[in-house]
């Protein structure tokens, strides 16, 4: 494998890349404090991470509290494999 | 392309540790924490100096239970002023590098101080109950100890050191009975003052 190809392309934005850090190292995270944490609009968050949930790295939960709908998201683990490869790639990269 | 690949880990380390650690604490905190225990303690042992008041064996004459009463209320004091100034410093500092103070690690953070922290609260309420001063201030200092090494993983991991620090200090003082507000003294005060020159220079 050629060390472009090892690449994940849908990390290549650096929303996705930070959602999925967050996720990394927390367990479910609700959408304001993501917006916050990447300083992103919501609909640039909404759809990066739809994108992600398509490609099933990541679980989406909507739910009701109180009246207000709560969306949050966790890393799935075939999310959490995903993002090993390629922050093993880019440390790799590093060292060349 | 290596520029964008180091920008990339850089990122990924930031926001690691933007959502899982508390990093808007302040050296000045702990500066201003260390200077209310510094004066604080001075006052407490102008005090008691000359009595064997913290000595087990106390007699509850009236002075001495007016000047326990004293000593109650300078700590309650000295607590509600290093609180105000943990939290001036550390909400100043949030502002400036425009993170957000509420969030869910802020509150994690606060529950895993709060548990030693309680429990500590009440067990020195039961010494004072039975007039066992000579133990309160092992007590405050090994569970604020424990409070600050419970936290350690919400936040800079410096603060573990300062932790086992005041563990040390607070069995040190469970041994030598009548000492206590020195070890008092030099663990809220000094110590304070110590830890937060060293986190304000490494990471403000």
């Amino acid at each position: 494998m050629s060390i472009i190809s090892g690449l994940n392309k849908e990390f290549e934005s650096r929303v996705r890349l930070g959602m999925m850090s967050v996720l990394m190292v927390n367990d479910w995270v609700d959408f304001t404090e993501m917006k916050n944490l990447l300083q992103v609009t919501d609909g640039n968050l909404a759809s990066h991470s739809s994108a992600l949930e398509k490609n099933n790295y990541i679980e989406v939960k909507k739910e009701f509290v109180g009246k207000k709908p709560r969306t949050s998201y966790k890393i799935t683990n075939m999310g959490k494999k995903a993002f090993q490869e390629h922050l093993a790639f880019l440390e790799k990269m590093m060292k060349q | 392309m290596n520029q964008k690949v180091s920008d990339d880990l850089a990122h990924i380390r930031s926001m690691m540790e933007r959502s899982s650690r508390f990093i808007s604490l302040s050296g000045l905190s702990g500066i201003g924490a260390g200077v209310v225990g510094l004066v604080t303690g001075l006052i407490a042992m102008y005090w008691t100096s000359g009595s064997d008041m913290l000595l087990e064996k106390v007699r509850m004459s009236v002075g001495a239970g007016i000047l326990i009463q004293n000593l109650i209320l300078l700590g309650a004091l000295a607590l509600l002023l290093a609180i105000f100034f943990g939290c001036f410093f550390t909400i100043r500092k949030s502002k400036k590098l425009g993170l957000q103070i509420w969030t869910a690690t802020t509150k994690k953070i606060l529950v895993q101080l709060a548990i030693p922290l309680m429990v500590g609260g009440i067990f020195v309420l039961a010494l004072l109950q039975y007039n066992l001063y000579g133990l309160i201030s092992g007590a405050t200092l090994i569970f604020y100890g424990l409070a600050l090494v419970n936290a350690e993983k919400y936040t800079y991991s410096d603060i573990k050191y300062l932790g086992f620090l005041e563990i040390i200090l607070g069995i040190l003082s469970l041994f030598f009975i009548g000492k206590g507000l020195f070890f008092w003294t030099i663990g809220f005060g000094l110590l304070h003052i110590i830890y937060g020159v060293i986190l304000y220079r490494k990471y403000q």
